[in-house]
């Protein structure tokens, strides 16, 4: 790797250069005093210049095609037993959990797109009360993050949802009736809403803030786009950030997408909004649809799970399996 | 949020100079830039863009709330205005939600404007009467607000209120109606009203109708990132609507499909055939202003008319299955045929009819 590759500063890089460093291998066994007296500049900065040249050349350095050199490197053997292991957050609909075998994956992307009124704010609110079942009964107790830019969450449904997944895991139970008690605290719609935190974005400035400040969230506890490729270049780094935290913190990252109208093969398709580019981005893709009367969940895109389709349907307690007699529910 | 200034944001002064030096103002020049690209325009080593970039986005990024405090700040408030049609309600919750976008779409002569004049009515109301008791600002694009219509509606409906001297003047002096006539005279007209919305205690904001300022423009996308010419007012409409947590409502006409409206993805292909002649032959209308328009509202209510009978349809609602109620309008404005209300499902949810309507009826 040369000089002129590595990540620090122009005006570092050109000093180096003037100073006849050219190639890593001239700064390998450069003690930082020496390197100080002859770019002339401070101590700490001649440490840190030696720093990123020793990451670097830790990177390219080739031991014989022993993989535990490379850094974060896994062989398909190790990765079969994590994806063996991996976690499923429950969607509410027993046939859409069945073609995903088990749920929207934890540690992956996955999009979700489909028609105004198909459902997918439903779906969104639904994963975020889901992810909270406790462990005992099948889920994760885990917590969930709303982001929110289109101002379409109403935190009543939230509650509405809340309470019927609470009632749905009760049910189940009606012998255990000392552990109900014992749970009623905590399993209150509330405290499933204490839960969710909610950020509302208007502009893509606050998403981009948003994805980068999740990452020390997550420690602790999304204008007008006049230039397509910024709005390509933006799109594509923030995917690479929402893949890296799902990875990293074992999270499953849902993008709720709008759909818009595509001219292929010599007629008008719906398809889904931001474009061919942004379409590679996502590990996974969801499309919802009408089909005749019901409510269609569709897998566009998986690595791992074949094109399928399965019914769903919304209901006053939330996504459940469609019925096959459309009975009237009321929202109340 | 994205418009804060770097250098009120404390940054370490020597970083902060330099983003000054090169034209970077606000947090959007700073987070819509690659980190490299940084680290190259600003001449500082990457751990220092790194962090640059961190501490901007952890200032530019909106506070977060719990779902718990949020239901626990909007309780105060009510959250919707009553239409005093009681099925409708019902299927709304409570009414016209606050702090959302309400849009009514229907053809022509349906009574879309009926019902504004009467939500506007509504909302002046004093409270024990079911109203806001706060001011109303109707934008009126196509000269149909009258205000004898409105009255009228008044007297019929609430006969005690209107009767007694001086308060029917007082209701209509306090809806404020404006007339724009064309699309930047409505924008300018929304960037004046966002603060003297909250001065003045304005209620209810209605627009009648949208599709109107735009209908001398193409407002199907060029192809392309489809740049909507009513996009940036229709997310200032809507922040207006959260920040001050009122309900504003939106007018939306209907054209006529064209054979190159899109209905179905493309992997939905070999059902196409099948399905599309009979779903599609008695209706040949679709709302104007696209589907970016239907994804933004929250709350959509079309008004169709087939059977011989007249449809309130709640097509798209978060809290409510669609559901549609017979109205018919009479001098006290629209009333409801039935409160039940009529299950729709499929894709009966998003046509919109328009036959076998009397219109001289009455």
């Amino acid at each position: 790797m040369e000089i002129a590759n590595l990540p620090i500063s122009a005006s570092q890089r050109s000093k180096l250069l003037s100073a006849g460093y050219a190639t890593l291998s001239s700064l390998s066994s450069l003690s930082p005093s020496h390197l100080a007296r002859d770019l002339n500049i401070e101590l700490q900065e001649a440490l840190e210049i030696l720093k990123v040249v020793s990451d670097a050349a830790d990177r390219s350095k080739s031991t014989d095609g022993h993989h535990q050199a490379l850094k974060g490197v896994q062989t398909a053997w190790d990765m079969l037993s994590e994806e063996q292991m991996q976690q499923h957050i429950t969607t509410g609909c027993e046939d859409l959990d069945h073609i995903l075998r088990g749920g929207i994956h934890c540690g992956e992307v996955t999009e979700v797109g489909g028609v105004p009124g198909i459902g997918k704010t439903q779906l969104g609110i639904q994963l975020a009360v889901n992810v909270q079942i406790p462990v005992e009964y099948g889920g994760h107790g885990g917590q969930a993050v709303y982001i929110d830019t289109e101002g379409s969450f109403m935190v009543e449904r939230a509650h509405q949802i809340a309470e019927g997944c609470i009632n749905g895991i009760l049910d189940n139970f009606t012998d255990h009736d000392r552990k109900i008690l014992a749970c009623q605290e905590w399993m209150q719609p509330n405290s499933f809403l204490s839960n969710i935190f909610y950020f509302r974005i208007c502009s893509y400035t606050e998403q981009i803030a948003v994805t980068n400040y999740l990452e020390k969230f997550l420690k602790e506890h999304k204008d007008d786009f006049d230039d397509l490729a910024c709005r390509t270049r933006i799109l594509s780094g923030m995917s690479l950030k929402l893949m890296k935290l799902a990875k990293t913190n074992n999270l499953a990252v849902v993008l709720l997408n709008q759909v818009t109208t595509k001219y292929t093969e010599g007629s008008f398709h719906l398809t889904l909004a931001l474009g061919d580019s942004w379409s590679h981005s996502c590990t996974n893709r969801i499309i919802l649809y009408w089909n005749a009367n019901e409510r269609y969940a569709y897998i566009d895109k998986s690595p791992s799970l074949p094109s399928a389709s399965a019914p769903y349907s919304v209901t006053s307690k939330g996504i459940r399996n469609s019925t096959s007699h459309c009975k009237r529910v009321r929202m109340m | 949020m994205s418009n804060k200034l770097i250098s009120q944001m404390g940054l370490p002064p020597s970083l902060s100079h330099v983003f000054a030096a090169r034209s970077i103002i606000t947090a959007k020049d700073a987070l819509s830039l690659p980190e490299f690209d940084l680290m190259a325009l600003l001449d500082v080593p990457l751990a220092h863009a790194r962090s640059a970039v961190a501490r901007i986005s952890e200032i530019a990024c909106p506070p977060y709330q719990t779902a718990l405090s949020l239901m626990e700040d909007r309780a105060g408030s009510g959250g919707h205005l009553p239409t005093m049609l009681r099925g409708l309600d019902d299927a709304l919750c409570g009414g016209i939600p606050f702090g959302a976008l309400t849009e009514l779409v229907g053809p022509p002569g349906i009574g879309k404007t009926q019902f504004c004049l009467k939500l506007s009515l509504l909302a002046t109301l004093p409270a024990c009467y079911g109203g806001l008791n706060g001011r109303v600002i109707y934008i009126d694009t196509e000269s149909k607000f009258s205000s004898r219509r409105m009255i009228e509606i008044g007297e019929n409906s609430f006969p005690q209120i209107f009767r007694s001297e001086g308060l029917a003047p007082k209701m209509a002096g306090r809806i404020i109606v404006m007339r724009p006539t064309s699309l930047s005279d409505f924008t300018d007209s929304l960037q004046q009203m966002k603060l003297s919305l909250l001065q003045h205690e304005v209620k209810l904001l209605i627009v009648d109708s949208m599709a109107a300022l735009v209908s001398g423009e193409n407002e199907r996308s060029e192809g392309g990132p489809g740049r909507h010419p009513l996009r940036s007012s229709l997310s200032f409409l809507k922040s207006l609507a959260e920040f001050s947590r009122i309900p504003v409502v939106v007018t939306n006409q209907v054209r006529s499909q064209s054979k190159d409206e899109a209905y179905y993805h493309t992997f939905q292909e070999e059902r196409k055939d099948n399905c599309q002649n009979s779903e599609k032959f008695e209706s040949h209308l679709i709302a104007a202003l696209g589907i970016q328009w239907a994804h933004a509202v929250t709350v959509r209510l079309v008004f169709e008319a087939h059977s011989g009978q007249k449809f309130i349809k709640v097509a798209k609602s978060p809290m409510s299955p669609a559901i549609a109620f017979p109205f018919i309008v009479e001098s006290s404005g629209i009333s409801l045929l039935s409160d039940e209300g009529i299950d729709v499902t499929g894709p009966e949810i998003n046509t919109i009819r328009n036959q076998g309507q009397n219109i001289l009826s009455q």
